[in-house]
């Protein structure tokens, strides 16, 4: 398997604030990568830097081989990087059906139409003319990620899909996941609740105050481990003992 | 009768005011923009028309098709290199630039051509007319302006709703940022958004020195008008941009019949007023959408 994403030694932040100490991961094509961490760790901000809305300080960050970092975030898309972001964040003057059409607008070419998209979320189909600011959280959750998925990807970020939802919605729209996948895209998923991370995840990595405190395959990983690095307890990790550093 | 007329010469003075008013609209609809050279803009371009049609001895409408398409490649450029650097949350640096920008243009036009009052004459098209009754008679060239102002900003309008750029339009005016994740080059979207304000103004600023003379420094008033339909209509609506025009040369004609009759107000005088009122008692304008 070639890595599809290599972030090596990334640096970035806000203003003056570092947010990312030289984080390195690395997403193999067709693998599911999770990054896990408490509120705060950074993992928007990683995100973010992969996509080109905030900027890379230092590091690198190559997709399908390629430096991206003279690549603005609007021809990022073009490559097949596309973003579900926290909080969704959907065009509130467009209808459903608009922010799905919004979603293609590099028309990238791939398999992903507005029908294909109803057809993986059914529960979009009486809602393509609605306003979007009128639905529920999940619904908006699944215009979200249809929307992402119309840029046609081939590396889908998700930061934090079940933000404020309930779990047998969360269930719902993580349940599209392999969907996803079989279409061709790899997805790097953001999450807080780690037993969700791991379900869906062949990797994870665990973000403590912007740096990697943890990494492995799901599958070999310890719970006590994760959890340690986590809410940087010290254990088995690299930056748990500086808390309140920044 | 009077009245009658009145109101219908308002209706028609309004699409000229509309047609002001349309790049105010765009630009702070889509990027919260506030261009205070809007007016100099129109002024600038009577101007080129001034000295088009002297050196290519045409009649000035015929300079349109030269004018209306370097004032937008100019509304892109300036916007692409020089505008983009003041968006931002804070109004304040777009207000600076367009204030130094309406500076520069005025004293330009005033060293280029000095303060004399200048007209656009296009023939006898300007003053003909249709009678209906003795006292209602309808200028060809005002239905003309009316009926640019309307298939512009319904023209517009259309676009914005359905077309893949026109999403993309709105897209970044909700939010550029997420439009970026979309593929969108908001800078892009800026640019031609200033290239239709600069095009529109141009066939205003046109129209208007056919209508009427114009000197170098009347720009400022001309973007009071804009300014007052923008806001009574809906800031960010087109409808409403048109609506405000419409209602802006109503009153004013209606306030000139008034000051005709019974000597008191005046036509801009009653136009400000309206415009008063409604920020009073709509601040969002009629058919503003009130953002949250
Ligand atoms: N726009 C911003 N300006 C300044 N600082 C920011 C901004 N966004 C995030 N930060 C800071 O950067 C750090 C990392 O934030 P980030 O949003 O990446 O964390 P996160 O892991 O996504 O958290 P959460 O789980 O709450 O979403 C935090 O200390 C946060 O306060
Ligand atoms: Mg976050």
């Amino acid at each position: 398997m070639s890595p599809l994403l290599e972030v090596s030694e990334l640096s970035s932040g806000y203003g003056d604030f570092r947010a990312l100490y030289d984080i390195s991961i690395t997403v193999n094509e067709g693998e599911t990568l999770a990054v896990i961490g408490a509120n705060g760790a950074g993992k928007t901000t990683l995100l973010r830097a992969i996509t080109g809305l905030v900027p890379t300080w230092s590091g690198s960050i190559r997709f399908d081989g390629q430096n991206l970092l003279s690549v603005p975030a609007h021809r990022r898309v073009a490559e097949g990087i596309t973003m579900v972001p926290e909080g969704r964040l959907l065009f509130p003057s467009l209808n459903v059906r608009e922010n799905l059409l919004v979603g293609g607008h590099g028309r990238r070419p791939g398999p992903w139409t507005v029908e294909r998209v109803v057809e993986v979320f059914p529960l979009l189909a009486p809602l393509l003319g609605r306003p979007s600011a009128v639905l529920s959280g999940g619904e908006q959750q699944a215009v979200a990620i249809g929307r992402a998925l119309m840029a046609n990807p081939r590396l889908i970020l998700l930061d934090e899909v079940s933000l404020g939802l309930a779990p047998v919605v969360v269930r719902q729209l993580y349940a599209a996941l392999p969907q996803i996948t079989a279409h061709g895209a790899t997805a790097l998923v953001v999450e807080q609740d780690i037993g969700q991370a791991m379900s869906v995840a062949d990797q994870v990595v665990c973000l403590l105050e912007g740096r990697v405190s943890l990494e492995g395959p799901s599958a070999g990983l310890d719970r006590a481990d994760i959890t340690a690095a986590y809410f940087g307890m010290g254990h088995r990790t690299e930056a748990g003992s500086n808390e309140g550093q920044g | 009768m009077e009245w009658v007329n009145a109101i219908v010469q308002g209706i028609l003075l309004g699409g000229l005011f509309a047609l002001f008013a349309t790049g105010l609209s765009l630009a702070f609809g889509v990027m919260r923009f506030v261009n205070l050279a809007h007016g100099d803009l129109a002024i600038l371009a009577a101007f080129l028309a001034v000295s088009f049609s002297a050196t290519l001895e045409v009649n000035p409408f015929v300079t349109m098709a030269l004018v209306v398409p370097i004032m937008a490649l100019g509304g892109y450029v300036i916007q692409r290199f020089g505008f983009n650097w003041s968006i931002g949350t804070d109004p304040l640096p777009s207000i600076l630039v367009t204030f130094g920008l309406a500076v520069v243009i005025q004293n330009a036009l005033l060293e280029r051509y000095s303060a004399d009052s200048q007209g656009l004459d296009i023939g006898t098209f300007e003053t003909r007319s249709i009678e209906f009754t003795d006292d209602i008679a309808v200028g060809w060239f005002p239905v003309l302006i009316l009926g640019v102002a309307v298939v512009v900003l319904v023209g517009l309008q259309l676009f914005l709703s359905f077309t893949r750029m026109g999403r993309a339009f709105r897209a970044t005016a909700d939010d550029p940022s997420t439009a970026r994740l979309m593929g969108i080059n908001d800078r892009n979207i800026y640019a031609v958004v200033m290239a239709i304000a600069f095009a529109t103004v141009a066939v205003a600023g046109l129209f208007l020195g056919i209508r009427q003379t114009f000197g170098p420094t009347d720009g400022p008033a001309q973007l009071i008008f804009a300014f007052e339909a923008v806001v009574i209509g809906g800031l960010g609506s087109l409808w409403g941009t048109l609506l405000g025009g419409i209602i802006l040369g109503v009153a004013q004609t209606v306030g000139n019949q008034v000051d005709v009759e019974f000597n008191v107000l005046s036509g801009p005088l009653f136009g400000h007023l309206i415009f008063l009122v409604v920020l009073a008692v709509r601040p969002s304008g009629l058919l503003g959408r009130g953002r949250g």
